[in-house]
């Protein structure tokens, strides 16, 4: 019986360490958000690690009391175990349950803190390149990217350079949207007549999936877009030639655009000048701390 | 694109075969009804017991049945859900038709499934288990039912006539200004619960007044049963939190009625304002209905371990400590609007808070039940599955507080599944453990075990088959919302799996039903009027409770009273003694509550087309009534003694 015991013990254990061993890892790439592709997911993920190492500590054991419990204290006849109906008071026990949430809480709190401090700043970039910017309008069921050191623009889809602080300035021509790109980061809020800033970088080239997050009606389910990650050299060459072959974006066609309704990627070699910086003027004119200075440094 | 088109420019919504089939459905139910009333000349039955009446007790039933009415109708959006997501690249429904059924999903799971049944639990109990003969106010309380009611009714009418809100149940400015969102659905979303948030707020009021004025003598606040204590908390939050939602859907009906810009994107509308303001009601809400079922478990736990709470101080405060810090969480639904550093911090850190009383609360059931006898019955068995199923949806939920993790998880099948997690498991299976718990003292006889125990099964599996997968597919990147979703993404075999458990929970509903169905005519009776060997006063009650509850008003001299004179043996001392009784002082029914929630449904109804003539006649009406109202001086009477004698005697206790 004893060796029963220690076997089940044993195999609960492995089975917690796999359970736990899955999740810190990552298991298959389509679990996007175990797979960070840049340092920002990263974090992210490595604060979710810790917040469910110190969650486990409390509902591992709570789950196995209640099981204990309820299977050690059931009415049925014959029953040995002690019944003391009148034990509702135990300063001792109740020091313990309020203590230990406080404690981990206490720890969850300030490393909390430190991570949103930290994921503010441009994360630390891996080839000494500057930081870039992209402007990114949500439409009515599409994502206009504006690349104001390269005046291009795109829709459905954003190339960047792999190892390169990407700073994107959102804003929304539209209902509320979320810019989501699950293995870069996690997403923001576009808002119509704010500019809001998020730090993304790609350590790693590939095709990564984003998506508005926040419902913006019928066209909703469709506003998926791709961020495309290639090496400098690449991006350059890119570049060229979109300023070589694509078209410009006028002002028809940025109205166009705004209508609403789904259309696949698109590209342009330029774009009507300070047309973001209007749309978010026009609606409201309200920019998180320093992305004005982005945006008047970029424009004026 | 395939977008397809439903027509809400006519009057009656066209264009889709479900549509009609729900047209046909409401229509046969509706003769049905009416047949049925007139074969049995139930109308006048109809009319003296139940649509007039002032007594808690069936109010409280009428709240219940309206509750799990809407649970099916709320539950079967949820399944048409399912279909339309168990495979990718679907057509069975089209993107307007699923986004008006989340969003009425939501709605009425919220305001019209969990909000009347907390509202029905409070009738049912409080006053019973505090030695009061009825409701501070029993005529506003009628009048707060009335409002639920046709509140509800505004809302479902919307599925038919005019075209379903299609906004989402938080309903969101500027996607439900009018700019984005023409056709009336959102009118139907706005004063539907505006009329049922009016009479929320009129039950807030009416239940904090009769527990601090008319608990029996001898009942101080630390002597009142746990259940009642989750209410105090309950109520609190709803008098403070509802007025919030109130003036954002006034401003945001305003913004589409008439035209102003307090939440459009031009003329300086603030549309993140309506969101701030829809949660600074929104948070205390998720807690308005799950502290009743805290309280539910409290009574559970101790009675089916036979064992006195433990920790009961403690319990009391962690209930008040969660009512006021749940007041300063509510950015933690939007962490990803660029609040800065300072605003996020703040907010995780006081989301985190919130679960050190939580936590605690579990504890203190857990040692409730160590060292006790704990019997697996009904009640027990929801209030024993719903402590995994919080501790999961309560880890989840502290991940979701850490800021950063939440810009990865907000908006994702991650969050959907935390929230159901909270909802189901720890609201859902609460007004279960009540259900089962008060059912025979409402309504004399105890529902079946048996069928209780395979929708108990089907229902526990099949939560766990629908929801676990979510998380998964939220660490896989689905969003919420999407009425499809593509094929690749390895979102397919666990949409296909969340789709067979929430199946799995539509049997168990409807086994449930049927549970109920054959204790009607074979439940075992409860003939004691204490069938689970209870704790609280309004055990000591015959079932169901006589109109005027108690013939004398006991004096309470401890927490567990009934408990405690059941271990002196001095059982006899709540009986009633000829001697005492006196003349029973008890309102009169009225008809105007009912005919308050009509006019109150004939002006929503009116705004929701813009009919304004009929808007000012539904207007007028209520104020006509209310007038009528306050020159009425002869609303109560008094049930002569020998009445009294008559039933208590019938009832064998005298």
């Amino acid at each position: 019986m004893k060796a029963g015991k220690v076997r089940r013990r044993t195999l609960t254990y492995a089975g917690l360490g796999a359970a736990v061993a899955i999740f810190l890892t990552g298991c298959g790439t389509q679990f996007q958000l175990l797979n960070p592709a840049g340092p920002v997911a990263r974090t992210e993920l490595n604060l979710f690690d810790i917040s469910i190492v110190l969650i486990l500590i409390v509902i591992v054991p709570v789950i196995g009391l209640l099981l204990y419990i309820v299977y050690r204290y059931r009415d049925i006849p014959g029953n040995t175990a002690p019944y003391d109906p009148h034990f509702s008071d135990n300063r001792v026990l109740e020091f313990i349950w309020w203590g230990i949430p406080i404690i981990i809480v206490a720890i969850l709190g300030v490393v909390t803190v430190r991570t949103t401090i930290s994921l503010a700043q441009p994360p630390g970039s891996t080839s000494n390149a500057s930081p870039m910017t992209i402007e990114v309008t949500s439409l009515d069921w599409k994502w206009l990217f504006q690349y104001p050191g390269h005046k291009l623009a795109t829709v459905n889809y954003a190339e960047i350079p792999v190892g390169v602080p990407v700073q994107f300035i959102l804003t929304s021509n539209a209902p509320m949207n979320s810019f989501w790109v699950p293995r870069l980061g996690g997403q923001e809020y576009t808002m119509p007549g704010m500019a809001l800033r998020l730090w993304l970088q790609a350590n790693q080239p590939g095709d990564y999936y984003g998506h508005g997050a926040n419902f913006t009606g019928r066209g909703f389910a469709h506003t998926t877009f791709h961020v495309i990650a290639v090496p400098m050299a690449k991006y350059d060459q890119w570049v060229k030639h979109v300023k070589t072959t694509a078209p410009a974006l006028t002002l028809t066609g940025y109205k166009n655009l705004a209508i609403p309704n789904v259309v696949g990627e698109l590209t342009y070699s330029s774009y009507p000048a300070n047309s973001f910086y209007n749309t978010v003027m026009n609606d409201g004119g309200r920019f998180m701390p320093s992305t004005m200075q982005v945006e008047t440094s970029l424009h004026h | 694109m395939p977008i397809s088109h439903l027509s809400h420019w006519g009057l009656l919504v066209t264009g889709d075969p479900l549509l009609y089939g729900a047209d046909a459905s409401i229509i046969l139910a509706s003769v049905g009804i009416v047949f049925v009333l007139t074969y049995f000349k139930k109308w006048k039955w109809l009319w003296r017991e139940w649509l007039t009446t002032v007594d808690h007790k069936r109010i409280g039933i009428m709240y219940l049945i309206a509750a799990v009415l809407m649970l099916f109708r709320a539950g079967t959006d949820a399944l048409m859900m399912r279909t339309q997501l168990a495979l990718p690249n679907q057509h069975f429904l089209g993107p307007e038709h699923y986004d008006q059924i989340f969003t009425t999903h939501g709605t009425i799971m919220i305001f019209f499934m969990a909000m009347p049944f907390i509202f029905a639990l409070m009738n049912i109990a409080v006053p019973l288990q505090i030695g009061a003969r009825d409701v501070a106010f029993p005529y506003l309380n009628a009048i707060s039912f009335w409002l639920f009611f046709f509140g509800a009714m505004l809302l479902n009418l919307s599925f038919v006539i005019g075209g379903s809100p299609d906004a989402g149940w938080t309903s969101y400015a500027p996607l439900a200004g009018l700019h984005f969102d023409p056709g009336p659905g959102e009118n139907f979303y706005l004063l539907s619960l505006q009329i049922t948030g009016i009479g929320s707020i009129a039950t807030g009021i009416n239940f904090l007044a009769t527990i601090f004025k008319m608990r029996a003598p001898g009942m101080t606040l630390m002597k009142m049963p746990l259940f009642t204590w989750s209410i105090v908390a309950t109520n609190i939050l709803i008098i403070f939190a509802f007025p919030a939602l109130a003036v954002a859907l006034a401003l945001l009906l305003i913004d589409r009625i008439a035209g102003a810009h307090f939440f459009t994107i031009h003329a300086g509308g603030l549309p993140m304002m309506y969101i701030n303001m829809f949660w600074i009601w929104g948070h205390p809400e998720v807690y308005i209905v799950l502290l009743p079922a805290f309280g539910v478990f409290s009574e559970v736990v101790a009675t089916f371990s036979r064992k006195t709470i433990f920790g009961y101080k403690a319990m009391v405060s962690s209930m008040l400590v969660i009512s006021v810090v749940s007041y300063f969480v509510w950015a933690h639904h939007f962490f990803t609007m660029g609040g800065g550093v300072s605003v996020n911090s703040f907010f995780a850190v006081a989301s985190m808070l919130i679960g050190i009383p939580t936590g605690v609360k579990v504890f203190n059931w857990m040692f409730t039940m160590y060292r006790g006898r704990i019997r697996m019955k009904m009640p027990m068995l929801w209030t024993i599955a719903f402590i995994p199923c919080f501790v999961l949806g309560g880890a989840s939920g502290m991940m979701l507080a850490v800021a950063p993790v939440d810009y990865q998880f907000h908006n994702s099948y991650f969050l959907v599944a935390h929230f159901h997690e909270m909802l189901i498991g720890g609201v859902v299976f609460g007004m279960f453990a009540a259900l089962y718990y008060w059912w025979p003292k409402v309504f004399g006889f105890i529902l079946d075990e048996k069928w209780g125990r395979w929708a108990f099964w089907f229902w526990n599996i099949g939560f766990y088959v629908c929801f676990e997968p979510q998380y998964a597919l939220g660490l896989m990147g689905m969003q919420r919302r999407m009425y499809t979703y593509p094929s690749g993404m390895g979102w397919t075999a666990l949409n296909f799996i969340s789709t067979i458990g929430a199946f799995l929970m539509g049997i168990g509903f409807l086994v449930m039903a049927g549970g109920i169905v054959y204790s009607i005519f074979k439940g075992e009776r409860d003939l004691t009027g204490d069938p689970w060997d209870g704790r609280t006063l309004e055990w000591s009650l015959p079932s169901p409770a006589p109109h005027y509850n108690f013939a004398v008003i006991p004096t309470i001299t401890d927490r567990d009273q009934w408990w405690t004179l059941k271990e002196q043996g001095k059982q006899d001392t709540l009986r009633p003694r000829p001697e005492d009784i006196q003349p029973i002082h008890m309102p009169k029914n009225s008809a105007k509550p009912f005919l308050i929630g009509v006019a109150f449904f004939a002006a929503g109804f009116g705004f929701v087309f813009n009919w304004y003539v009929l808007a000012a006649a539904g207007l007028f009406c209520i104020v006509i009534l209310l007038l009528v109202r306050s020159f009425e001086y002869h609303s109560d009477y008094h049930i002569p003694v020998d009445e009294v004698v008559h039933t208590e005697t019938a009832l064998g206790r005298l």
